[in-house]
């Protein structure tokens, strides 16, 4: 008797979580689904479907019902849900590292690749790209940056209107997008320097939307909604992927037959080329001052002061190169698109970036791989099941959020080891 | 080196330094002593150029401080430990002391770090554990040895004993006073713990209200009646 008492509050307890949870779900589903806009001959109308709104109120609860029960039977305590993974040493995660960029650059000479897969790959990592820019903003320096896609924004357009006004080839605008970018995140910089945490994710919030409304608007030189097309291809030294050029041609250069495969390829590893530089001058950088600074100012800005650092380059910094990353992202994504609008670059894009960082574990290179295959790529693929694409994906969230509360991989690497040269530590015993 | 005078401070109408006189010579460690919100914090942020000097001058080799930003101030050779310690908890001992060096050449850092491990053997053991999970002496002193890898000439301690066992206490300020001694660096050291900093300073103030009521050398205060009565009651 008495273990059957000891037994029942934790279910009492649950069945209170998980009515709760229902509840909580009710009120939502309420404005989600619970009404629709009926569009009939007397006009408007509201059409009310109250069991939808009952059906999610009860999946909710019987889903969290399970996950308690599940947490209760399967594992001590519902926290040990969390997946620790093995300390791996230093060394294994930069092999992992190396091995993904060989599979990367050998992937689309392996048999089973073709143009759909090496199409998607290249998206998954303009995301990547994106993550590893935006990750030196929020990872590194801890300023929480719900605008970034902006900056990407300003490099799609900054490489459009150039190329399309003065004739600039690719390679020439895609330093200056990323020029522009900086410009543009110092401009956001400043206001914000104040700001920390939520208020700061607020600000550049709208400045992402400020960003977007003023691309719709200003249609003489965005052609507002409708975006610009026509954009200029890239080359490859010169080399043009058309099939027919004013110039020389790709396959007209090295003689073999024209095929559209070409060019998908050559942007695959121009996507590659810049994701590798972002990553690579993010790890650098974390071992210089400047880099040192950001983290040490997201983990104590008193100190920081104290130690004789000014906060305000520091922050400006950190915006600055992050959004440059963004501007050269965005100008790859012109080039490749071929056409650009403002819908490509919305709110949900801020969204999606900033859940790969934070997924992946923030500061963890690779975590942010991992993340963006799973983000961005399943959704990809199973673009087939497309009404259940979201449903998956929320799903996704909830059980990564479970398992991995503080992202995929997320153990901060130390910038400075040892000596592994006992030099110093010898001198202590005689 | 430092010197002080007639400072007044505030935080909006609150007045918190109401005519400040304080003068620092070259080589000696002045202890500041005073209760709870005196203003012993508030001077000492105002020496870093917090921007709530309202009259007064602060002038530091000479030179007037008006209107110079901190981190200059702190690269023209004033280290600064901030109350509460504040390390950076996620990076390891080795990355604070790194950062300690944030404003000077690199080149100089190996031997500086040689010099404050000496100083602080504790920290020798702990170079790659995280600044978080060192015990609050263990912080303590690596914020003063943060504080010291920026090679001031003045170094401004804001109650350096906060928290610790007495024993540990002790320790730390048998540490501050070798390398006052041996590095002929210049101190200004604030304290709850006026047994200690009375009695390892050269000359001491004691503030109330935001005003300095007594000075003299740190016998001098101990011995005072006024003094024991207020803060050294059951003390030593
Ligand atoms: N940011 C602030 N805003 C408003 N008032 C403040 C602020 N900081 C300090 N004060 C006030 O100024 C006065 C002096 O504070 P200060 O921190 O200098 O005291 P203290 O001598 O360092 O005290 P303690 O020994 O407790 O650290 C106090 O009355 C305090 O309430
Ligand atoms: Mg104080």
């Amino acid at each position: 008797m008495a273990a059957a008492d000891r037994q029942r509050p934790p279910f009492v307890a649950m069945l209170r979580d998980s009515a709760l949870a229902a509840v909580v779900a009710a009120l939502l589903a309420v404005p989600l689904l619970g009404v629709r806009l009926v569009d009939n001959a007397g006009g408007l109308t509201l059409d009310y479907r109250l069991p939808l709104v009952l059906y999610a109120a009860a999946a909710v609860f019987a889903g969290r019902l399970l996950l308690s029960l599940a947490g209760h039977f399967l594992a001590p305590s519902f926290r040990d849900m969390t997946v620790s993974l093995p300390r791996m040493p230093r060394n294994s995660l930069i092999i992992v590292g190396w091995v993904l960029v060989a599979a990367a650059v050998l992937l689309p000479w392996m048999p089973f690749a073709e143009r759909n897969l090496v199409d998607k790959l290249t998206l998954i990592l303009i995301y990547v790209m994106l993550g590893w820019g935006l990750n030196i903003v929020v990872g590194l320096a801890g300023l929480l940056d719900l605008g970034y896609v902006a900056f990407y924004a300003i490099g799609a357009y900054a490489y459009a209107l150039l190329s399309m006004h003065f004739g600039l080839s690719f390679w020439i605008c895609l330093p200056l997008a990323g020029l522009m970018a900086a410009l543009f995140g110092v401009a956001l910089g400043f206001p914000v320097l104040r700001l920390r945490g939520d208020y700061l994710a607020i600000v550049t919030l709208g400045f992402g939307e400020i960003i977007r409304v003023v691309l719709l608007n200003w249609q003489a030189v965005t052609n507002g909604p409708n975006g610009i097309t026509g954009i200029e291809r890239p080359t490859l030294f010169g080399l043009s992927f058309s099939r027919a050029a004013d110039g020389p041609t790709f396959a007209g250069f090295f003689g073999i037959e024209f095929s559209p495969v070409h060019r998908v390829y050559f942007l695959y590893y121009l996507i590659l080329a810049l994701a590798l530089m972002t990553t690579l001058f993010a790890q650098r950088i974390r071992r210089l001052p400047t880099g040192r600074a950001w983290e040490a100012l997201r983990e104590d800005e008193i100190a920081c002061r104290s130690l004789g650092m000014n906060p305000v380059t520091v922050k400006l910094s950190a915006f600055a190169i992050g959004a440059s990353f963004a501007g050269l992202a965005g100008s790859f994504f012109a080039t490749r698109q071929g056409f650009i609008s403002p819908e490509s670059f919305s709110f949900i894009e801020s969204a999606t970036i900033l859940a790969i960082v934070v997924l992946g574990g923030m500061g963890s290179q690779i975590g942010i791989v991992l993340a963006a295959v799973l983000l961005v790529g399943l959704p990809e693929w199973f673009r087939d099941l497309s009404e259940y694409r979201m449903l998956v994906f929320g799903g996704a969230m909830v059980l990564i959020m479970l398992w991995r509360p503080q992202g995929l991989l997320s153990r901060r690497e130390p910038t400075i080891l040892l000596d592994p040269k006992p030099a110093s530590a010898g001198a202590t015993v005689p | 080196m430092l010197s002080v005078e007639g400072l007044h401070a505030a935080y909006g109408r609150i007045e918190a330094l109401d005519g400040v006189d304080l003068e620092v010579k070259q080589g000696e460690i002045m202890s500041l002593v005073g209760a709870n919100g005196a203003g012993k914090t508030t001077l000492l942020m105002s020496i870093c150029g917090a921007p709530i000097v309202t009259a007064g001058r602060i002038v530091l080799d000479g030179e007037d401080l008006a209107g110079v930003p901190m981190h200059e101030i702190i690269r023209r050779g004033v280290g600064h430990v901030p109350e509460g310690r504040h390390i950076f908890p996620r990076m390891t001992v080795l990355e604070n002391l790194r950062m300690g060096g944030y404003a000077v050449d690199p080149k100089h850092f190996s031997a500086d770090l040689e010099r404050v491990l000496a100083l602080f053997p504790r920290l020798k053991d702990r170079l790659s554990q995280r600044g978080g999970t060192l015990s609050g002496g263990e912080q303590q002193m690596l914020a003063i040895a943060r504080a010291l890898i920026g090679r001031p000439r003045l170094l401004l301690l804001d109650e350096p004993s906060l928290g610790l066992a007495p024993l540990i206490a002790l320790q730390l300020f048998q540490a501050i006073l070798g390398i006052n001694r041996d590095e002929k660096l210049t101190v200004l050291l604030i304290e709850q713990n006026a047994y200690q900093a009375l009695k390892l300073a050269d000359r001491a103030c004691i503030m109330v209200n935001g005003k300095i009521t007594l000075r003299g050398t740190g016998a001098e205060l101990l011995a005072n009646p006024a003094v024991q009565a207020a803060y050294l009651e059951g003390a030593a």
